[in-house]
């Protein structure tokens, strides 16, 4: 009887640490709260519209006192210059490096500037939001979107695709944004080129628009009515805009819009290495992830988190889908080719 | 500086192996520089002429005529002297984008056009904002001359018969001549060296200049050796012009010009005082009244482009800028440490080699005053290319500190401190320190009781003047500065690549409140205005 007993004993304590176990690797790497909290800062490069970033810095803040978040947001290449830059100089400054460029981690990780390190929860993450390796993660994502002024256009003859942007009458009416600068265009730029060729952006460039470097900036610009139409643009900042009253109205062309997933990595050479594994988790978390889906209209690539009703559901759009390997080796030919078509 | 400008140097023609042209082959073979090379030509040649166009009348104007409001006029040339070329064309882009623009909305309201009264991406956009804030060289110069010029030799041309404006042209225009010549090489110098305002005016509108050519080499992948072999050019480009001022200058003296003595008549303007007063008032609301108005609202407002009425005020932008955009604070702290350092190690320095230089106290004092002037000829983005190169490899690394900034501040500001210091000490009449010798005081003695007391308020200008200078630097800080040595115009820039409008305008305000606290110090200290002429 009593080894009967003990034998069902085992067999719970079995079942329990089967259930616990697979959990355990992922948690390998678990935070050092009290190591990261002597570290005392984490230096977050990011490219997450500014506001967003500050919003993202203050809910950690508050969540771990005494650890402060040094937010430094520019574009997704400015970023990766300032890193590469500051390497050469052998100054180690950014424990946190997150762009719009899945392109970037793709060389960061093949020179070994990568730490390894999987946040809590994104094995339910979908494939494109993971590396194989463990390296970089996506943090969110967004489409590229047309949008345009309502006081300006109305909706019948707005643009309904992306090949509508190439008819002479939206000729000095509108904005884009530049993958020189932006992560987000970037993307955009080679998901169009699939999609059309280079011959559509060298028309498109025949139609004289203004050039802005932030993906973020064309919203301003089409809410001003500086230019009632913008070519390309991260949708959830003319979410935003709209949100906040402004004449804005999204399209999302029927050829399908092309998606981008913006990793987020530690820095090999991290200086607080334990703030930035627990920044990174926290950034990971539903709560986090259902921040960026509410208050900024983000797309992410948790399960659970809800979006607003407003919105369409990612699984609703045709998304254009970069590989990010391809996006490393031809940026060069973009930013290039993109130049050499709108001059600047 | 030495080191640097030979590393620029090195660095643009060295190859893989060896030594090579080739660079400057891609420089100058590649249709966009060219391009680039050609753009900046035209700027600097039509700010030249624009300026002259619109500082020389101005000047004339307060100098020698009675046109009223002449305190007023002379108070707003020096603050758009002093307004920082960027936040000037930033405010522009919300005046007069073809679109949303004030400008362009108040002229279609008022005739109903279809097409936009201006557009400021484009190269008269351009040149326009330029000139507004570079016309004050011109003006300085002018000003300064009329000021010397007695006006006993237009008196004798009157009394000979000549008409007010044969007498104009005969003989006043010659006299100024080599003052408008000279502003004119200023302005274009200005021009050439100037980043911010073809950064945030020409990029939009799909054109480059030399400058943000440059900028944009420095983007990943970084090609320093291509930065630097175009630095060259925009480096020949000033020390020639300078050469040619300095000749010019050199040469047309006149026995007339620089002497104290009599007394200048002032031109009644009759009928058309009022006339002309409008005319440089609309100069300075172009200059300062519009572009500082619209940063102001654009402050307060929730959208810029929207009329600013109750729902649209706010404060957010205030408290978004001070407490929730973490790199304001630490943007302000660099940049008052960076100003203040520099300003206070930068006046002592060229009050130094000033005295020196004045007093002949070493062998080959004319070589100290030559050094201290030198770097006038060197653009901020070649200088901070040059400093990129030396400081990012050994002996000195200093890229990533403020140190790198440091230097490059005190080198750009070196000349105008030390053209400053230098007419302090030659205004001191070595007579009071040779009494104080007589009377048995060391040189030391002599230099603390009699010098020292006597070019103090000199040496307090210089310090406002680099300090100035270092709150609105761009042009090299934007090539040098790390995320952890941001500076405020650094920042600024930063917000306008996002489109963060009221953020920008929260920080543009802070910075004119700055620059306007430094002038009005300056201004107690000397009694007199910073421009330099009598009124």
């Amino acid at each position: 009887m009593p080894c009967r007993a003990a034998a069902v004993l085992l067999a719970v304590l079995l079942a329990v640490l089967l259930a616990v176990l697979p959990a355990a690797p992922a948690r390998a790497q678990a935070p050092n709260v009290e190591a990261a909290k002597k570290e005392g800062k984490v230096v977050w490069y990011t490219s997450l519209a500014l506001p967003s970033a500050e919003k993202v810095a203050k809910l950690f803040e508050a969540a771990y006192p005494g650890i402060k978040v040094e937010v430094h947001r520019t574009g997704s290449q400015r970023i990766l210059q300032r890193v590469m830059q500051e390497l050469q100089a052998n100054i180690k400054n950014v424990d946190v490096i997150h762009t719009s460029d899945a392109g970037h981690f793709v060389l960061l990780k093949e020179k070994k500037l990568l730490a390894r390190h999987v946040p809590a929860g994104v094995e339910t993450f979908p494939a494109g939001f993971k590396d194989k390796d463990g390296y970089y993660f996506g943090l969110r994502a967004t489409v590229n979107v047309i949008a345009y002024n309502t006081q300006k256009v109305s909706g019948a003859e707005a643009p309904k695709t992306w090949k509508d942007l190439l008819d002479p009458k939206w000729k000095g009416k509108m904005v884009t944004a530049h993958p020189g600068y932006s992560g987000v265009i970037a993307t955009h730029v080679l998901a169009l080129v699939h999609l059309h060729g280079w011959e559509y952006f060298q028309q498109l460039a025949k139609n004289n628009l203004m050039l802005v470097q932030s993906a973020v900036d064309p919203s301003g610009v089409v809410a001003s009515g500086e230019r009632p139409v913008a070519v390309n643009g991260g949708d959830y900042t003319f979410y935003q805009s709209k949100k906040k009253g402004n004449p804005v109205e999204i399209v999302y062309p029927k050829e399908g819009v092309p998606l981008v997933v913006s990793p987020s990595a530690i820095a090999a050479f991290a200086p607080h290495p334990n703030a930035a594994r627990l920044f990174t988790d926290f950034s990971f978390t539903k709560d986090v992830q259902q921040v960026m889906a509410d208050s900024e209209g983000l797309y992410t690539g948790h399960p659970e988190v809800k979006y607003p009703a407003d919105k369409p559901k990612l699984n609703e759009l045709k998304l254009l889908v970069s590989d990010p390997d391809e996006l490393e080796k031809r940026s060069e030919e973009i930013k290039k080719r993109f130049v050499e078509f709108f001059g600047a | 500086m030495g080191l640097p400008l030979g590393w620029l140097v090195q660095m643009s023609v060295s190859g893989e192996s060896g030594y090579t042209l080739s660079r400057y082959q891609t420089v100058f073979g590649d249709p966009a520089l060219q391009k680039a090379l050609w753009n900046t030509v035209v700027l600097a040649f039509w700010v030249g002429v624009a300026s002259v166009a619109v500082g020389a009348p101005l000047a004339w104007l307060t100098a020698r005529t009675d046109v009223p409001a002449r305190g007023l006029i002379r108070g707003l040339v020096l603050a758009s002297f002093v307004t920082p070329p960027f936040l000037g064309a930033f405010a522009w882009v919300m005046l007069a984008g073809p679109n949303a623009g004030y400008v362009n909305r108040l002229w279609r309201g008022v005739t109903g056009a279809e097409a936009p009264l201006v557009n400021i991406f484009t190269m008269p956009g351009l040149i326009f904002v330029v000139t507004i804030y570079t016309f004050p060289y011109v003006y300085i110069m002018v000003a300064n001359t009329l000021a010397l010029i007695a006006s006993d030799l237009e008196e004798a041309g009157a009394i000979l018969g000549a008409g007010r404006l044969w007498v104009a042209l005969t003989i006043t225009f010659p006299m100024v001549l080599p003052a408008l010549v000279s502003g004119f090489i200023l302005s274009v110098l200005q021009a050439l060296a100037l980043f911010g305002s073809p950064a945030i005016l020409a990029l939009p509108a799909g054109f480059h200049t030399i400058t943000t050519q440059i900028w944009s080499l420095f983007q990943f992948p970084p090609k320093v050796e291509m930065a630097a072999a175009f630095s060259v050019p925009l480096l020949l480009a000033t020390i020639v012009l300078l050469w040619l001022q300095k000749r010019l200058l050199g040469r047309r003296g006149y026995a007339a010009v620089g002497g104290k003595g009599g007394r200048r008549r002032v031109i009644p303007l009759g009928a058309w005082r009022y006339p002309a007063l409008g005319a440089c008032l609309v100069v300075m609301a172009a200059a300062i009244f519009l572009p500082y108005g619209i940063l102001a609202k654009a402050a307060f407002s929730k959208a810029w482009a929207q009329p600013l009425t109750w729902d649209n005020l706010t404060l957010a932008n205030f408290t978004f800028t001070f407490f929730e955009y973490s790199a304001t604070r630490d943007a302000v702290v660099n940049t008052l440490e960076l100003g203040l350092l520099t300003a206070t190690v930068g006046a002592g320095l060229v009050a130094l080699l000033a005295y020196i230089a004045s007093r002949r106290l070493v062998v080959g004092y004319q070589v100290v005053a030559f050094l201290a002037l030198v770097p006038v000829v060197i653009p901020g983005v070649v200088l901070a290319v040059a400093l990129f190169i030396a400081y990012t490899r050994p002996p000195f690394v200093l890229y990533g500190t403020l140190w790198i900034l440091f230097i490059a501040y005190l080198t750009k500001e070196m000349p105008v401190g030390y053209a400053q210091s230098d007419a302090t000490f030659r205004g001191i009449p070595p007579d009071l320190e040779d009494a104080g010798r007589i009377l048995g005081a060391g040189r030391l003695r002599v230099l603390g009781d009699i010098t020292g007391p006597l070019a103090r308020s000199g040496v307090i200008a210089a310090w406002c003047f680099i300090f100035i200078g270092v709150i609105r630097e761009l042009s090299a800080s934007i090539i040098l500065f790390t995320p952890n040595t941001k500076v405020m115009s650094v920042v600024l820039f930063d917000l306008k690549e996002e489109g963060q409008f009221g953020a920008i305008a929260v920080l543009g305000l802070l910075m004119l409140a700055l620059t306007f606290a430094t002038v009005t110090l300056v201004q107690a200290v000397l009694g007199r205005d910073v421009l330099g002429a009598r009124d």
